[in-house]
């Protein structure tokens, strides 16, 4: 089985009376070179979505799998592996690491193990238009910018699945838009599987499939 | 290391102000522990030259005072020396007199009285042994002060004449005074306070501080000696502590060092545990990006490893310099090299260990905070 598959993924956060529930059998089903848009109001479940997605929470039920792999169950050192080996992030406003180039930006996630196929930064730099900044820190760059690099590092150890947490949370309508273009665009041609959770309904259209998040259920949008 | 040094070049100024802290640290290490070595050298290098293993005092001697309130007699030297293991034992006197030679020059003495033919005789490297009752034979460090072979140095209150004949092989010291090796009758006159050629009192024949002991015994032999021959054996180490005002001066520095070295733990510890809280999002991140947590302790400990590495390298480089001119003056000041590396080592891994304490929090950051809004 390619790509992502969330098959009746319950999330249970708290517990007691105080229990909320993030995420409500919620099934999702992502293709290689997929781009699938996940919308909805704050609270609503989206980022548990992306977390259990990305093996940072561990569902009350339910499984997900990346290109076959299970990712309920292992300990946290196999899932650390798994994380760093199928699934690529996009975080809002990029988190990019303050002390590092933007070229040294795309390095770094090839550092954490060992890949034989990583890409090479400075021609992925290129092609998110970016490497002429090369030598840049994250200071010294547009908002815009830090985003095309962020994106551009999360595909330098070419992941399976790619996962992105609104990523035109910082951005104007335009960079916005590039933006996506830019997600939409890499997705298809590296072939990865890609989920990105935003509020920002202008960059919708630019995806595949559109799902909307309502009280941790999740239904695809027509 | 990829990002330690990366980080270390980009925050230079932060990473700077820190090494800065550890630099004067290191270099009041290396300058504590010569001032410390000098002290230790000027209090009892004169003992620590001797080719003794052990002193036996007279029994149930006040320890910290025993060169100068003991008294043993030439029956004690017997039967330590007729002891199996003992290979050899010889009287020994010790008196701290003053004087001045025929310039005026004062001299402070730690007289020793030896038998010119026993293993504690003192053994010149420049002009000659004891040649007679006057001859006294000085450590090297005297002739810094202006005595000359020839010299003939007048004792307080005694007003006896001794002639300078010949130098040891560099400082030899006791309580801060340079050793003087005379002739045991000759010392046991300086020691009764009276001119060479008065009687001396009855029952004051034959007595002097210590016995000499040259031994293979170990602990537990030598108590037992002790038991048989009626005295109070301390072993050369130990009787250190019989030196003037040593034990008071090593403990003092000793404790001004033990406060350093935690110091330097707790600036380390305080300043990776800033550092940490500060770096916090972006160890989320990595962590979420699948970095092991193998992987970011290496990271932070190596960092805190090359800081301290620098810090501790440069401080005692510097400390050294400064040291080297110290080392010229008439302050006791000497580089060692054993205490210096000892220190510096000390200084690395009790700053690795404040800094581990505060790096291990990277194992609590919650890779899913790099989700969302919490930056």
């Amino acid at each position: 089985m390619t790509g992502l598959q969330i098959t009746d993924v319950s999330l249970v956060l708290g517990d007691g009376d105080e229990s909320v529930t993030a995420l409500d059998h919620v099934n999702l089903s992502v293709a290689p070179g997929e781009f699938v848009a996940v919308v909805g109001p704050s609270g609503s479940g989206k980022s548990s979505l992306l977390a259990v997605a990305g093996g940072l929470s561990t569902p009350t039920s339910g499984s997900v799998t990346v290109d076959g792999h299970e990712l309920v169950g292992p300990n946290n050192r196999e899932l650390s592996r798994l994380r760093r080996e199928l699934i690529g992030f996009v975080f809002q406003s990029s988190n990019l690491v303050p002390a590092l180039t933007a070229v040294d930006q795309l390095r770094l996630p090839t550092t954490f193990g060992k890949f034989d196929d990583a890409r090479d930064p400075m021609e992925l730099l290129e092609q998110v238009q970016m490497a002429h900044k090369a030598k840049r820190r994250p200071h010294q760059l547009s908002g815009g910018e830090r985003q095309r690099v962020g994106i551009a590092r999360a595909l330098m150890t070419r992941p399976r699945v790619l996962l992105v947490d609104e990523p035109t949370a910082a951005l104007d309508r335009a960079r916005s838009q590039e933006v996506v273009e830019l997600l939409a665009k890499e997705t298809r041609e590296q072939g990865v599987a890609t989920v990105m959770v935003t509020h920002d309904h202008d960059v919708i259209k630019h995806a595949d499939t559109v799902y909307v998040m309502t009280d941790g259920r999740l239904e695809k949008q027509d | 290391m990829f990002l330690a040094l990366r980080e270390l070049r980009f925050a230079k100024a932060r990473f700077g102000l820190m090494g800065a802290v550890i630099v004067l640290i290191a270099i009041l290490m290396v300058l504590l522990s010569g001032l410390s070595q000098g002290l230790v050298k000027d209090g009892v290098s004169g003992l620590q030259e001797l080719p003794v293993t052990s002193f036996a005092f007279e029994k149930d001697v006040q320890k910290d005072s025993a060169f100068t309130r003991s008294v043993v007699d030439a029956d004690t030297v017997e039967t330590w020396k007729s002891r199996d293991g003992v290979n050899d034992a010889a009287p020994f006197g010790l008196a701290l007199v003053n004087g001045a030679n025929q310039d005026g020059t004062q001299v402070d003495l730690a007289v020793i009285g030896v038998e010119p033919d026993s293993f504690v005789a003192p053994e010149p490297a420049e002009g000659e042994g004891l040649l007679d009752a006057n001859s006294v034979v000085l450590s090297a460090h005297a002739a810094d002060d202006g005595i000359a072979i020839g010299d003939v140095i007048t004792l307080e209150r005694t007003n006896v004449e001794l002639t300078v004949t010949g130098f040891l092989d560099g400082q030899h010291t006791f309580g801060h005074v340079d050793m003087g090796y005379v002739e045991l009758p000759t010392w046991q006159s300086i020691n009764a306070g009276l001119p060479l050629d008065a009687a001396l009192p009855e029952g004051k024949e034959g007595e002097f501080t210590a016995v000499a002991v040259k031994s293979e015994l170990d602990t537990d032999a030598l108590a037992t000696a002790d038991e048989e021959a009626g005295t109070t054996t301390m072993s050369l180490t130990e009787s250190y502590g019989a030196s003037p005002g040593y034990t008071a001066e090593t403990s003092t520095l000793l404790l001004i060092q033990v406060f350093l070295y935690a110091i330097c733990a707790l600036v380390a510890g305080a300043f990776f545990t800033v550092l940490t809280i500060h770096r916090k999002p972006e160890i989320a991140v990595m962590r979420a990006m699948g970095a092991s947590t193998g992987y970011l302790l290496r990271d932070g400990l190596g960092q805190a490893l090359i800081l301290l590495l620098a810090s501790v390298g440069l401080g005692v480089a510097i400390g050294c310099g400064v040291g080297g001119l110290l080392q010229t003056t008439a302050m006791p000041f000497a580089l060692v090299t054993g205490p210096i590396v000892l220190a510096a080592v000390l200084l690395i891994a009790l700053g690795l260990v404040g800094a581990a304490v505060a790096i291990v929090r990277i194992t609590r950051v919650d890779p899913l905070t790099a989700l969302g809004a919490n930056r």
